[in-house]
């Protein structure tokens, strides 16, 4: 069995330290008391990723913590704000005569109009699962009598990689190759959240990944015009109890700054040259997403210098279709309904047969819920003990 | 009949060629049976099973693998250890298996005379004879080259009393090695991910294993064998079947740091990896030091360890106790778990 | 909302087009080093080096000094 684990300098396993983890959450649990005393009603905190909501959920670290913070889950699931039509767009594709559609795993049980990208691909349709867009290029080399789509999904922080391969695919004169793009900007979406003033939201813990790409001074407009706190984590339970613990540190010192406890990957700037790439690449245009709405600037489609690659001009122009969502995944995804607080979930929306893609993906707010919170423990009832 | 050749449809129409592939390939791997052996049914001598217990254990399983050979083991491996296992864990002495085998026109001669040999090896190794079989081609296209089904029959000896609704509170929970090897190593092998790492299948028969453990310990009342739903499955299952709560314990989970890897990049739960030669015991606690004692002796068990206790009765549930003192459920996945960039 | 998993970066596959092999407890794959060299980093000074991979690409350069830091800071806090 070869292992380099003796010869890590880096490892991650530190920020999962016990030892860490509940100092943390002490500290955590006596400022919380205090802000929430002055607001006279638990703190509300907002982890705008969903791989945040994960990361509290695996570790259940929402369980150390007491019942005055409260997470309210954002909007950062590219899969559940993913609107229909994007599937829909995508199954057409995947129908098509000699037509390969490449995709990432997260987007193939996401129910569309038609039925879901799986559906389509028990009934004989090529999809193929990639860990990479780095392996797109290879599947056109591979399979040069073959048309092949890319349907792209994802933030600001996998837009580099998919502009990336676009670029280098001009570069080489790849000719059966396209992208169907469906690219949801965070800042744009963001501010639109807070603009509907729904939430009732104390502060921010800010998405790790995206920041790397954008810096953590974009999210200025944040402190500076919302007034709102936030600071930026990363994904193991300790990066997740010290960005907590930074919020709760202005709540109570009634500061609001944008913070970064992800400094080990996250810097001020950003990747400015791949946000260059990026607008190169692709421009910014409104879509309607699903719970949001109409969001201005937050889709990125691709530029006319790049239409040769454009998969979303040979599918037929859909018009947006009506939301057949139930208005409840609007209202978790702004955060103005607790996943339990919708009367489908549960009942007729679970994880076999979901009503809405807040259900399919595993950041999903709804899936989530379900798979770790959903279950109440018979607490009355003792847990076994060698004397019983 | 050369190695060269491949099959085609003539092999499956019972003339000279069926014949001939029965006697190079079938009758060459797994030996000259007596004559009722190529008969339309395998005779057996009820004497012969009853000497060895009172209740016959009948199981069945179809074997399909991408690829047909993967670091560990290969389709015809898996065929028999599938079955083997799948009687070792109702608590039956595995005897006789049956094979079908369904090939895809134009199958390499090669590939099936591999397989074929390695399922004869095998059922050396598990102390079980393959007495019956039946073979069929299909037109290219039809099967993915070659699926094999396989039966089989053991005998449960009268004291052994398996059952997946005997789990009770305070057993501990057993495995006998790492989880997910298996999984992790044919996601590998299938090479569509661009991934790469030294992972082997850990594709065995369990049931010398087994025969050690019940001999020493025969109060072990719950055993089953962690297959394609992997060790999430099982335990819940068993959760359910017992209606018991089932914790276990996030530190102890022997998981290899590249399958944990692997998860970590895919976005999966090693949980629900299969296995091919790793079983879940649940073992009063009483017996837990000798079992694991038995276990580790064997060269099937060396990794074997506690992951968990059945913790309550009467609530049917399964969680991690994780290494910060929180509880984490254990949910089923819908389907095959698929990688994730989210 | 993106899942990032830190990796070793061991060799340089194709220094032209930036890809290199990297891996994380004995787990390797190819990845684009596109992204850091856009950033202008050199491809043969990313050896050795940890980064923070998504979809196969790298999209930083781990600073460990930072991350021993940071760790230092809250093992400080916790004795106290």
């Amino acid at each position: 069995m070869t292992n380099s684990f003796s010869e890590l300098t880096f490892n991650t396993r530190a920020f999962r330290n016990p030892d860490i983890v509940t100092s943390l959450v002490k500290q955590i649990n006596q400022l919380a008391d205090g802000v929430a005393e002055s607001l006279g009603r638990p703190v509300q905190i907002m982890e705008v990723c969903g791989g945040h909501t994960h990361a509290i959920f695996h570790s259940g670290i929402d369980q150390l913590l007491n019942e005055n913070i409260e997470f309210i889950h954002g909007p950062g699931c590219p899969v559940c704000v993913l609107p229909a039509q994007a599937i829909d767009k995508a199954t057409w594709v995947a129908q098509q005569a000699d037509t390969i559609l490449a995709t990432f795993g997260d987007v193939l049980r996401v129910p569309g109009a038609k039925g879901s990208l799986q559906q389509i691909q028990a009934q004989g349709a090529d999809i193929r699962i990639l860990y990479s867009p780095l392996d797109v290029t290879q599947l056109a080399f591979d399979n040069p009598t073959k048309k092949i789509v890319f349907f792209a999904i994802g933030f600001d922080t996998t837009m580099p990689s998919i502009a990336l391969t676009i670029q280098s695919a001009k570069q080489q004169h790849i000719q059966n190759l396209k992208f169907l793009c469906y690219h949801i900007r965070l800042m744009p979406t963001l501010t639109t959240l807070l603009d509907t003033g729904e939430a009732e939201l104390d502060g921010f813990i800010g998405p790790g990944h995206v920041s790397i790409v954008l810096g953590s001074e974009c999210y200025q407009p944040i402190a500076a015009k919302y007034h709102k706190p936030l600071v930026i984590a990363g994904f193991e339970p300790i990066d997740v109890l010290q960005a907590l613990h930074m919020l709760l540190l202005q709540l109570s010192q009634q500061r609001c700054e944008i913070e970064n406890a992800y400094s080990r990957v996250v810097s001020k700037q950003g990747n400015v040259l791949v946000q260059q790439t990026m607008n190169e690449v692709f421009k910014n245009s409104e879509l309607n997403w699903r719970g949001l709405g109409n969001v201005a600037n937050s889709v990125g489609s691709l530029q006319p210098e790049y239409a040769q690659f454009d998969g979303s001009l040979v599918a037929p122009q859909s018009s947006p279709c009506e939301c057949d969502d139930s208005k409840y995944c609007a209202d978790v995804l702004i955060g103005k309904r607790k996943p339990n607080q919708c009367p489908l979930f549960g009942r007729s929306c679970t994880p076999e047969s979901p009503l809405g893609a807040l259900m399919v993906s595993s950041e999903g707010a709804c899936a989530a819920y379900y798979k770790y919170k959903q279950i109440p423990f018979n607490e009355s009832q003792p847990e076994y003990s060698e004397d019983a | 009949m050369r190695d060269n050749e491949v099959i085609t449809l003539a092999h499956g129409a019972g003339g000279r060629a069926s014949a001939q592939l029965i006697d190079n390939i079938f009758v060459e791997a797994f030996g000259a049976q007596d004559e009722a052996a190529l008969q339309d049914s395998a005779v057996l001598d009820l004497p012969t099973l009853t000497a060895f217990g009172n209740r016959l254990a009948f199981t069945t399983d179809s074997f399909v693998v991408s690829p047909l050979i993967f670091p560990g083991g290969d389709i015809g491996k898996l065929a028999v250890c599938g079955t083997v296992n799948d009687l070792a864990v109702s608590g039956a002495v595995p005897m006789y298996l049956s094979a079908g085998f369904i090939l895809e026109e134009g199958l390499p001669i090669s590939v099936l005379r591999t397989a074929v040999q390695t399922m004869a090896k095998t059922a050396r190794e598990a102390q079980v004879r393959i007495i019956t079989g039946d073979t069929k081609v299909v037109a290219k296209g039809q099967v993915d080259q070659l699926f094999i089904n396989t039966s089989g029959v053991g005998v449960i000896p009268a004291q052994i009393n398996i059952n997946s609704t005997l789990a009770d509170g305070g057993d501990v929970v057993l495995v006998n090695g790492f989880i997910g090897d298996h999984g992790a190593a044919v996601m590998l092998a299938r090479q569509e991910l661009g991934l790469e790492a030294s992972m082997a299948s850990d594709c065995a028969p369990l049931n010398g294993l087994i025969a050690d453990l019940l001999q020493h310990c025969p109060d072990i009342r719950v055993m089953r064998d962690a297959t394609r739903g992997g060790v999430g499955t099982v335990l819940h299952e068993i959760a359910h079947a017992s209606n018991v709560t089932i914790s276990l314990d996030e530190k102890s989970l022997p998981i290899r740091p590249q399958t944990q890897a692997i998860c970590d990049l895919l976005g999966m739960d090693p949980l629900f990896f299969a296995n091919e030669g790793l079983a879940v015991f649940l073992v009063p606690k009483s017996q837990a030091d000798k079992a694991l004692a038995v276990l580790r002796d064997n060269q099937y068990g060396r990794h074997a360890c506690q992951i968990g206790q059945v913790v309550k009765t009467e609530q049917s549930l399964l969680y991690i106790n994780t290494n910060f003192n929180s509880k984490r459920m254990i949910e089923l996945p819908y389907g095959i778990q698929l990688p994730r960039i989210c | 909302m993106c899942l990032g998993v830190p990796a070793k970066i061991i060799r340089i596959t194709d220094k032209l087009s930036g890809k290199a092999v990297a891996e994380t407890d004995g787990v390797r794959r190819e990845v684009s080093l596109a992204m850091l060299l856009l950033d202008n980093q050199q491809a043969n000074e990313l050896v050795g080096r940890w980064v923070l991979l998504h979809v196969g690409f790298a999209m930083a350069v781990i600073n460990e000094e930072e991350a021993t830091q940071s760790l230092r800071l809250l093992r400080e806090m916790s004795d106290d």
